[in-house]
């Protein structure tokens, strides 16, 4: 019963998805050829090579990689058949291992911070809103933190966390993620390095991300226990618990498709955390895509996240319909 | 015209309501305070300080706090303070800016998808669901990778283009249930075109959540320019906030202990935007009679 509902409401899903692909794809495409300035004389002009010869070689190299030779049309699919194989070119920081292998080496690093920060802060977050609605005294105490939570920025909880913890006492490591004096291997000891150079990235995305959602979940649990379900329920005698727990059910959607909301606001925050203890995932990545003028490392970047983003709304989406009843039978709900 | 008759005086009624509870609301009267005093400080600070360029190295490096020099200076004998006053500056500017387009841009879509319905409101619906999956701050990097020379009014209008899909969705809802009102039936009938009866009958019966919308996009263009700085993709010339951040780390203020450099700029970021917020809580509750603590 009901299926179609819920094929009709992925199908809109996935064309939505399936569009912000193309468009993410074309602006990559784009950027580089349509923006003032010329890509390849940046890139001859950072190498600093003074024969002629030399410069000539490069400059057809460069103008070959990113065809412009060839018509604009062309151009184009090349660059779509390109991105079927995987092929996103050749970094220029790390000459010449192609972008696709230093992306994939940097991907676990971030994936590791993002994926446990993300889930634990939004589900503490949201179970210290929903705890605190409606409480006076931890009303007044949750609601001030978590503002001045999400007004900070990632990068400056960061680079606090960083001092305070880290170079004032001394507890943790500030950089790198894992010692230098270490080889990567499957060895106790070096995932406990791992481990203690994860923990203040971890927290510092952890605590940012919290304001936010206990603001939201507090907001919504009041509006749910104004409502007249509530109501009802109270004024049948049913205990206070149980009314809670009702709203909290309610609550938690919205929520949902917030975090989804919040992907960008996420990936965003990790980059930059990233950054301040060059943790090596893709912000770190990115910042040295930046300062080395590597454009195929810093687009490559720019389609894995894109296509990250995607993957975990489409998840999003999955868990919505699992959770809200009325997406399966087919009455209201949720909307594309 | 002939519906607005009585309007003038009711409008004073409610206007001078929301202003009694207005002043009397702390959320709202503090978080105003605080934004309208750095604010003052951005717009005041740099003419009393009166230095040709807030990078220009001033004294000696890495002395702490004093009362020459309020903030300390950098590893380079810069006035982290001068920084600080100048930088709060270019931070309110972006927010303003970006924000800005941000709202105008929001507004069109939201109205027009709101009003109008139909495929129009299909066609702007998916384009601001493309827009809103598209992770900005990455869309942002990109661009200004590209750009050479950067400046806060184009990194500004860039942020304003990638960041109003939520807002406009939020018009587009409101539109939608003020669309059927009597009032507006009352208008096209009187033959109003759409865009008087969206600017005259539509969004002044929405004008405090559009302002509420405003101050959102602007807490929240602010943090996105400042990472962006952070990141190293901040003006090329000038300094702001999220650049005096990337300074410190970038020259080891953390590891230097020089905590002075880099504790005002982000406290300053964290104030700006928090009071921002604040201030938006105690306006819904000034606006919406249901929230008010009587």
């Amino acid at each position: 019963m009901g299926r179609p509902h819920v094929r009709r409401y992925f199908g809109r899903k996935l064309l939505i998805y399936g569009l912000t692909f193309v468009v993410a794809v074309t602006v990559n495409w784009m950027i580089p050829r349509f923006m003032p300035g010329d890509p390849v004389a940046s890139m001859l002009a950072r190498a600093r090579v003074s024969q002629p010869a030399a410069v000539e070689a490069m400059r057809t190299y460069y103008t070959n990689l990113f065809g412009f030779d060839q018509p604009i049309w062309q151009q184009y699919l090349n660059f779509w058949g390109a991105l079927f194989q995987g092929d996103f070119g050749i970094s220029i920081w790390v000459f010449p291992t192609p972008v696709a292998d230093v992306i994939l080496a940097a991907v676990p690093y971030t994936l590791a911070l993002m994926i446990p920060s993300v889930l634990l802060s939004y589900w503490v977050g949201n179970r210290f809103g929903a705890f605190a609605a409606r409480r006076k005294l931890l009303d007044n105490t949750v609601l001030p933190v978590g503002y001045i939570l999400t007004a900070t920025p990632y990068m400056w909880l960061a680079v606090i966390l960083a001092w305070g913890l880290g170079v004032v006492a001394g507890w943790f490591p500030v950089a790198g993620g894992y010692s230098f004096s270490l080889q990567p291997s499957w060895s106790w000891e070096f995932f406990l390095d791992l481990l203690h150079h994860w923990i203040l990235p971890f927290l510092s995305l952890f605590l940012v991300a919290l304001g936010g959602w206990a603001i939201g979940m507090r907001n919504m649990i009041i509006y749910e226990l104004e409502s007249d379900y509530s109501n009802y329920l109270s004024a049948l005698g049913a205990p206070s618990r149980l009314i809670r727990r009702y709203a909290y059910r309610n609550a938690i959607l919205p929520q949902i498709t917030g975090l989804a909301l919040q992907l960008g606001v996420l990936v965003a925050g990790a980059l930059v955390t990233e950054i301040v203890f060059s943790y090596p995932g893709l912000g770190s990545l990115i910042l040295k895509a930046i300062q080395n003028q590597d454009f195929f490392l810093l687009q490559g970047t720019f389609m894995f996240i894109v296509i990250g983003v995607l993957v975990a709304n489409f998840l999003i989406d999955i868990v919505y319909v699992l959770i809200d009843p009325r997406t399966r039978t087919g009455m209201a709900g949720a909307q594309a | 015209m002939t519906t607005t008759t009585t309007l003038p005086t009711e409008e004073r009624v409610v206007r001078r309501e929301a202003l009694y509870f207005a002043v009397r609301n702390t959320k709202l009267m503090i978080g105003f305070g605080i934004v309208l005093f750095l604010l003052l400080v951005g717009i005041f600070g740099p003419i009393l300080a009166n230095v040709e360029d807030p990078n220009e190295y001033v004294a000696a490096a890495m002395l702490p706090p004093s009362s020459e020099h309020w903030f300390g200076t950098t590893t380079f004998g810069q006035d982290v303070f001068t920084q600080f006053v100048y930088g709060l500056r270019t931070t309110f500017v972006a927010g303003a800016l970006g924000g800005g387009i941000a709202a105008v841009i929001a507004m069109v879509i939201g109205f027009v998808a709101g009003y109008r319905g139909g495929w129009v409101d299909e066609i702007l619906n998916m384009l601001t669901n493309v827009v809103l999956v598209i992770p900005t701050l990455a869309v942002l990097l990109i661009i200004n990778a590209y750009l050479g020379i950067r400046s806060v009014g184009v990194q500004a209008l860039f942020i304003g283009l990638t960041s109003w899909p939520w807002a406009a969705r939020s018009i587009r809802a409101q539109t939608f249930s003020l669309r059927n009102r009597e009032f507006v039936d009352l208008a096209r009938l009187s033959g109003m075109t759409t865009r008087k009866i969206i600017t005259r009958e539509i969004a002044p019966n929405m004008s405090s959540y559009l302002f509420m919308t405003f101050i959102l996009l602007f807490g929240g263009s602010i943090l996105i320019a400042s990472s962006l700085d952070f990141i190293g993709l901040g003006p090329t010339e000038g300094v702001s906030l999220g650049l005096m951040l990337q300074n410190s780390t970038q020259w080891s203020a953390l590891q230097l202990g020089l905590w002075w450099w880099f504790v005002p700029p982000g406290a300053g970021i964290t104030a700006v935007v928090g009071a921002l917020y604040v201030a938006n809580v105690g306006l819904d509750e000034v606006f919406n009679p249901k929230l008010r603590e009587t």
